[in-house]
């Protein structure tokens, strides 16, 4: 690897890191005072655990050998990769990885918020890891999705719809929190969620722009998509509850942003010109939409997880196959149907998010059910109404006094 | 002796205290408190629900005087809180049966 694609991949290593915090603050702001601790916690949480797991096992999993559905054990604990063999190149493309694989279970706590086990989190993140992640991840880079041809720069696919649909399948299992939908639970500190935006917004260049691997043009390109899609989907939302709700609201610009990025994340090193402009209006104005299914279906996501990241990243990725231009992306990509493509790729982009919702809804379910016929998914009744912060972790976020 | 307690709102606490020290009163004792009458609460929207918040933030002043100065202390604090639209708050007195200035040890009106 040259000495500039290695300290940009280095350094957007280091961005993809510092999403989780801010994620962290973006969910724990939204939630109440007496659970933004376990909040902050679920999230952390990934970033003990998944680094660990992922060094020794994961990646090999993920990635190693030539197999359509899993990888294998030939890169477990770091055997055989080291500056030594490529200079180094290896072993920062699997931290860069690693990254990705911290934040996608994160994703999935602000589903589960208010009501949640933490012992059951702690056992689900790692599970969930190598079980639905580690496989979906094989199956779009490399593996039998990848060689099909369906498109995922950074992780629409792997990461926002798996992490969204498994958010479902788990809320499904757990259950509604007290008092949903009739009783309120407005968010505590708006402040700490538009900081958790701002965070998670610069992280996000080096979530896409990184994922070039280089310190080349089409990191510029996925730079400047991400800066795009993600103010006009910020834009768009706040517009819609400007004019359906009455007000530009915080939560609204946030929200849009957030679903901008996850849009335009597929797509990111895909689409040139206006085509991100567009990818993130139509995201902003659908997830904005799409937050409201829960009441009306009866599922309760706390935090918008299905509306914003399920919803953002499939609508980002079929839109892959409208908006793809393989005139700037080299040949091996191909054409959307407004780039004179076809609905060639549309279908592959379809079966790809497809086969994801299955399996990840299908095997998230399943452990969802084992963790609550065993240890138990729920709190119990009176720490839910007295708040996860003490009794899960015996701290409090917010001292009334001193 | 009586003890004086307004329940007024926030924006309206320095007139008020303004207007008492002019009327001589030498101490007051102000809590931030929550509570709803008439005026109810208001409504927030995020993501596009509407939460009822049921209660507003409002101050409460309490006054120790003497019992010849009722009247008028009540007078100054309504006509100093007073805007004339809802959710202006309440005023009312009680009586107090012992009051002890604690460095002097002084009782009854002479502590006030």
């Amino acid at each position: 690897m040259k000495t500039g694609d290695a300290a940009w991949v280095m350094t957007s290593a280091a961005l993809v890191l510092f999403m989780t915090p801010g994620l962290a603050l973006f969910y724990g702001g939204m939630d109440r005072t007496k659970n933004v601790l376990n909040m902050l916690m679920m999230n952390f949480w990934c970033l003990l655990i998944v680094p660990v797991i992922w060094v020794i096992v994961g990646y090999s999993l993920a990635q190693g050998g030539s197999g359509k559905f899993i990888g294998n054990f030939d890169w477990v604990a770091l055997k055989g990769i080291g500056i030594s063999s490529d200079g180094g190149t290896q072993l920062i493309t699997m931290v860069f990885l690693g990254m990705f694989a911290v934040i996608t279970p994160a994703l999935i706590s602000g589903a589960v918020a208010d009501r949640i086990k933490f012992s059951a989190w702690a056992i689900f993140v790692p599970v969930w890891l190598l079980l639905v992640f580690v496989p979906v991840f094989k199956w779009v880079y490399g593996g039998w999705l990848g060689q099909r041809g369906s498109l995922d720069f950074a992780g629409g696919t792997a990461i926002h719809v798996n992490a969204g649909i498994a958010a479902l399948a788990l809320v499904l299992v757990l259950g509604k929190r007290k008092g949903w939908p009739t009783e309120g639970h407005p968010p505590h500190n708006m402040p700490m969620v538009m900081l958790g935006t701002g965070i998670l917004w610069f992280g996000w260049f080096g979530f896409n722009a990184g994922s070039a691997l280089a310190a080349n043009g089409t990191a510029i390109q996925a730079f400047l998509n991400t800066f795009l899609a993600a103010a006009a989907a910020g834009l768009t939302w706040a517009l819609v509850e400007r004019l359906r709700d009455g007000h530009f609201t915080n939560l609204g610009a946030a929200s849009g942003i957030v679903a901008g990025l996850v849009a335009i994340t597929p797509g990111a090193g895909f689409v040139s010109g206006m085509s991100p402009l567009f990818i993130g209006a139509i995201a902003g104005v659908v997830c904005c939409f799409a937050v409201g299914l829960k009441t009306k279906l009866g599922y309760d996501d706390a935090l918008d997880v299905v509306g914003v990241h399920f919803v953002g990243g499939l609508v980002g990725s079929l839109l892959i196959g409208l908006f793809s231009s393989p005139d700037y992306f080299g040949t091996e990509v191909k054409a959307g149907l407004f780039e004179g493509g076809g609905l060639a790729l549309l279908g592959e982009q379809a079966l790809a998010n497809g086969t994801t919702i299955i399996y990840s809804f299908a095997v998230t379910t399943v452990i969802a059910l084992a963790l609550k016929a065993t240890i138990g998914l729920r709190v119990d009744e009176e720490t839910e109404v007295g708040g996860l912060d003490l009794v899960e972790h015996a701290e409090t976020a917010y001292h009334g006094t001193n | 002796m009586k003890l004086i307690t307004a329940v007024i709102k926030p924006f309206k606490v320095d007139q008020v205290k303004g207007a008492l020290k002019e009327a001589g009163i030498h101490g007051i004792t102000v809590t931030g408190v929550q509570g709803f009458g008439r005026q109810s609460g208001h409504t927030e929207v995020y993501r596009g629900t509407e939460y009822t918040i049921d209660f507003v933030p409002k101050m409460k002043l309490e006054i120790l005087v003497d019992e010849i100065d009722v009247d008028r202390i009540l007078d100054v604090i309504v006509t100093a809180a007073r805007t004339e639209k809802i959710g202006d708050g309440k005023v009312w007195v009680t009586s107090v049966d012992h009051i002890i200035r604690i460095r002097t040890g002084e009782r009854g009106a002479d502590a006030i």
